[in-house]
């Protein structure tokens, strides 16, 4: 059975690139080095998928043609003023350029899923900068790695082991082997709980948040890799750090500036913030100033949480002010497989990142403006395309209202709640699975996404249905001016 | 098949000594040729000059360090917009265009070739991917090579063959054309922010020097037979007194001359030219810089001039970008590339009230005008760096008119003016040496043999200005030259018309050049090879070359290596 090595993995920002599947008659039986989620979209991706293109008629989803979906899809786009093209973070680069073109040939918003996710992140970036690098960097010479609302354990279950604490670098080792040790101690710890639970009949039970009230562990102070979390509970990733510290929910802005303070030299007149005790952070300002080379990976904690935007820029001026003692740098923890490419993409053909609106014939960029979610719930939006995106899933129900209320184009695999609302419903083949093509990782690294099946009779990419639509929308808008 | 001729013309063709002789140029299927049918499409272009289409050896259009730019300064493009047209994609400016703009507004000023001179190898895809959606030019890149993990070792252990073999693989995964050095050791040092301040400091944790990694990588080229010399950007790039640097590095290959071509290209040497201790004691190192390229042969330059503007200033050094950070206070945005590189973006005002910056608006010019043979001196603006590609045309002027000089030399900083050597300076290019200094020599440093100039087998790339040299003198008339710059009458690109006074009328896309070096060893990819390769980087070999058909107008340039 052939193994096809070297596979770029579709779902998150870690982009793993090491997967090896094997293949069988045309299907994928097993799915090797991938993590939980990789492998069920490597093996179960074909289970729900929508068989053949859909229009509805009198309320009614119906089987079509490719070529009346298309044509549908275009007439609904041509027919628009202000129409949105969203999604576009779990398909390939190919299709984001044309669906560039595509919004602007309608005169429509071109915007990703940043704008729910790390919108904040990128104003930030366009406010303070950024000091960042590649993954690679942080594997090799970071020995003091911060997840500050972020829990990778659950959402980029191989980021540890590819690239920060669990990995092995030139300059810096793993730390796998403290990590389980670590790991024996809390199990010792829970048994002994639980004994004595049992015979002293009264709950007996260990601080986990010591680190608070007492200092932070000896370890952060000795001369290897070490992992600090900071988030509002404590999470799985948490538990394999060698240190959590517990912030106020809402409360990370004040305690990122309070850091600040202390690097540049300040004093903090308070005795404690957002929850943590004035010497906690005295120590922890220690650590992060006398580290050789420290990162700060960060995620919707801080993007989508009080202050939003103004966390990432009070993230971004602590790690530059760091720079100032040592070397450190920041990275967002990308969620979709290619958000980075919607992102990078967007920029290169318009000059903004998001929520770009080409209505006026040039683009335009004002986040809170030509942001999806806003122009929805100001029901200024007359149509959408949705493609590689679920947004009546995730985004707020004014906005789902708004949409159920518009003619809805959805090009899209599977059933999802927006394709329950959509009134044309293109299936594509599966990029990086069904059809090759490009995507960026979290870090800005372009990958080749690979074909490793056949898709389905019939099934096009992603690109194939945009570029159709916008001949289609083309040859439309010329009959009517003729 | 598609005839044109160009007729009467003033032609300016220096690779082929022609100097203004009214003549015609006949195109067919895209190259000159000797002479074409009486069907042919005609230009009048009487009462014009015709150049060949111009070529920027030197320019950041795309990648992941340009993009980085674009999307950190939403305030660069807000007010400077292309709106869409029936040929044209809509865009916007200013100092980090979008791609589609970027080409449209290098093709109106006659432009057909631009060289992206910063590739970090493990982003070569995107480079690619924007490159590939810029119209109207012929490109290429060059990835940076001399801070490469490989070449570091390879060059301590004294295994240049080994190198060799590598960066010809190299050359080939990234489709590069040039190997191309910034801050030798230095940006291996930043990986822990740290810095190399002399040709004969130690690289931390490699055991190697500036110097030797320099010279390693100059033997390498010459062994590889590779077109362009390397393409370098000095140590100590905008400190006061990094002149002496610049002159060390140019003496530390002397003895590694060949024949026939230069072997090291110091890049945007205008930023390698300061003199003094400090920002207060800041002068020109013109003088110095100049003296020694009029008496070498091994070296080639392009300027760097600085533009008196808002820009946005991104180099692969990033200890010099974080410096530029703490000089300006502005926003800063830094990117270390694993194995090979770094970058740094932060915006920037040049302004003629400034000692320093009116200090170094002179000394590009200083140099450019020193420097007597134009083939030295190339005209670039290293943009953004020094300023946007679409201050050319002004740039030019400063280089054909004494009076276009004097006029601004009239509006800058006091003391600068006093101490500019442009004062004593009354050298004025005349447009044959205008047309090496952006297209001809060029063309010759690159090693691109069929661009660059109007001889037969040429590419047809062909600018035709509205200036007539039998009427207007060009130099007393600076303000009409540079009008004339900034738009052609026509740019012919491939033989056809793409732009005409000022509009683009066909929207095209260009080739990639990229050099294919034929080693008689070339690397062997086996499973070492592979196991180091997923040691030193985050992916696997597999994932790391551009597969084949990824660009979309490769140009493979074969050269036959030494070795």
């Amino acid at each position: 059975m052939p193994v096809v090595e070297s596979v770029t993995c579709p779902v998150c920002g870690t982009f793993c690139d090491d997967i090896e599947l094997v293949i069988e008659n045309n299907r994928i039986i097993e799915a090797k080095n991938a993590c939980a989620m990789g492998a069920a979209k490597f093996l179960n991706y074909s289970d729900h998928r929508i068989k053949t293109p859909l229009i509805r008629k009198n309320g009614e989803l119906v089987e079509a043609t490719m070529d009346e979906a298309i044509e549908k899809a275009a007439q609904i786009l041509v027919d628009a003023h202000y129409p949105i093209l969203y999604g576009w973070s779990n398909t390939c680069c190919e299709a984001q350029r044309v669906g560039v073109a595509l919004a602007e040939e309608v005169g429509g918003v071109m915007d990703n899923t940043a704008t729910v996710c790390h919108g904040p992140s990128i104003m930030g970036v366009q406010d303070a900068g950024i000091p960042g690098a590649t993954l690679g960097q942080l594997r090799h010479r970071a020995d003091l790695i911060v997840y500050w609302a972020s829990n990778p354990w659950d959402a980029h279950p191989r980021h540890a082991e590819r690239y920060s604490m669990f990995s092995e670098g030139r300059f810096e080792k793993s730390t796998w082997t403290q990590y389980l040790s670590r790991l024996r101690g809390d199990m010792s710890k829970k048994k002994i709980q639980r004994a004595s639970n049992l015979v002293l009949k009264h709950d007996f039970c260990f601080d986990y948040c010591k680190e608070q009230n007492e200092g932070l562990p000896c370890t952060m102070y000795q001369n290897k890799r070490r992992t600090i979390v900071v988030d509002v509970r404590r999470t799985r990733t948490a538990d394999s750090a060698d240190c959590f510290i517990q912030v106020e929910p809402g409360k990370d802005y004040e305690l990122l500036q309070a850091l600040r303070v202390l690097v540049n030299d300040g004093e903090l007149d308070v005795d404690e913030v957002a929850g943590v005790p004035k010497d906690t952070i005295e120590e922890l300002a220690d650590v992060l100033v006398n580290c050789k080379m420290g990162v700060i990976f960060f995620g919707l904690g801080l993007t989508m949480s009080k202050g939003k935007h103004r966390n990432i820029d009070a993230a971004i001026n602590l790690t530059r002010d760091l720079n100032g003692r040592t070397k450190f740098l920041i990275m967002p923890m990308r969620g979709h497989y290619n958000v980075t490419g919607a992102n990078i993409v967007t920029t290169w053909q318009t000059g903004y990142p998001f929520g770009v609106d080409l209505s006026n014939g040039y683009p335009r960029y004002n986040p809170g403006e030509t942001t999806a979610n806003d122009i929805l719930r100001r029901g200024e939006a007359d149509a959408m395309l949705v493609i590689a995106s679920d947004p009546v899933a995730h985004f707020p129900k004014s906005s789902s209202q708004s949409i159920a209320k518009i003619p809805l184009i959805s090009i899209d695999p599977e059933v999802t709640p927006t394709t329950m609302l959509a009134d044309v419903i293109l299936p594509p083949s599966f990029a990086g699975i069904e059809t090759e093509g490009t995507a960026y990782r979290m870090d800005h690294v372009p990958l080749p996404l690979k074909k490793v099946v056949e898709p389905p009779k019939g099934f096009i990419s992603d690109q194939e249905i945009l570029r159709r639509i916008l001949q289609k929308v083309k040859e439309l808008k010329k009959r009517e001016m003729d | 098949m598609t005839e044109l001729i160009i007729k009467n013309g003033f032609v300016y063709d220096p690779l082929n000594q022609i100097d203004g002789e009214k003549m015609d140029i006949c195109i067919r299927d895209g190259k000159i040729v000797k002479s074409v049918k009486d069907t042919a499409d005609s230009i009048d272009a009487s009462g014009k000059i015709v150049f060949p289409g111009g070529v920027d050896i030197h320019s950041h259009i795309a990648g992941g360090e340009v993009d980085t730019a674009r999307l950190l300064r939403p305030e660069d493009h807000y007010k400077d917009v292309e709106s869409k047209t029936s040929l044209t994609r809509s865009g916007v400016g200013f100092s980090i265009p979008s791609t589609f703009t970027t080409g449209y507004r290098y093709s109106k000023m006659g432009y057909t070739t631009v060289m992206n001179p910063s590739m970090a190898p493990l982003t070569a895809r995107h480079t690619h991917e924007e490159l590939s959606d810029t119209p109207m030019l012929d490109t290429a890149t060059y990835p940076l090579l001399g801070d490469w993990w490989f070449s570091l070792e390879h060059i301590r252990d004294g295994l240049l063959k080994e190198n060799a073999a590598h960066i010809a693989w190299m050359l080939k995964a990234t489709k590069g054309y040039a190997i191309k050095v910034v801050n030798p050791g230095g940006l291996e040092a930043w990986g822990f922010g740290h810095n190399v301040h002399g040709l004969d400091d130690q690289v931390p944790n490699f055991g190697i020097t500036p110097r030797e990694i320099i010279r390693g990588l100059v033997k390498v080229n010459t062994m590889l037979n590779l077109p362009h010399s390397i393409h370098l950007h000095t140590n100590n790039l905008g400190q006061p007194g990094n002149y002496m640097t610049a002159l060390e590095t140019m003496k530390s290959v002397e003895d590694l001359a060949i024949e026939n071509k230069p072997i090291m290209h110091v890049t945007h040497i205008q930023f390698c030219a300061f003199k003094g201790e400090d920002w207060k004691g800041f002068c020109s190192g013109a003088e110095e810089i100049s003296n020694y390229v009029n008496n070498h042969n091994h070296v080639t330059l392009d300027v760097g001039q600085v533009v008196f503007s808002s820009t946005t200033t991104m180099t692969a050094d990033g200890p010099f970008q974080y410096g530029l950070y703490h000089l300006t206070g502005n926003k800063w945005a830094n990117h270390d590339v694993e194995t090979e590189t770094s970058g740094g973006i932060v915006p920037f005002r040049y302004k003629r009230s400034s000692a320093v910056h009116a200090t170094q608006w002179s000394i590009g010019l200083e140099i450019s005008l020193l420097i007597k043979d134009p083939y030295k001196i190339l005209m670039t603006t290293d943009h953004p760096n020094g300023g946007p590609f679409t201050a050319y045309p002004e740039v030019m002027t400063w280089l054909i008119s004494k009076s276009a000089r004097d006029k601004m030399l009239a509006k800058i900083n006091k003391r600068a003016r006093k101490k500019s050597l442009l004062n004593t300076i009354d050298r004025e290019l005349s447009l044959y040496e205008l047309a090496i200094v952006t297209r001809a020599g060029q063309a010759k440093a690159l090693g691109l043999k069929q661009k660059g100039h109007l001889g037969i087998g040429a590419d047809a790339d062909v600018a035709i200005f509205n200036i007539n040299p039998e009427i207007n003198d060009p130099a007393k008339e600076f303000e009409a030259s540079k009008a004339a710059f900034r738009q052609t009458a026509y740019t012919i690109k491939g033989g056809e018309i793409v732009a005409k006074e000022g509009e683009i009328v066909k929207s095209i896309f260009g080739k990639t050049y990229w050099v294919d070096a034929k080693t008689s060893m070339p690397l062997q990819v086996n499973d070492d090879i592979k196991r180091k390769f997923k040691e030193y980087w985050t992916i696997e070999f597999d994932n790391y070359p551009l597969r084949e058909g990824f660009l979309h107008s490769p140009s493979p340039v074969n050269v036959k290596a030494v070795i």
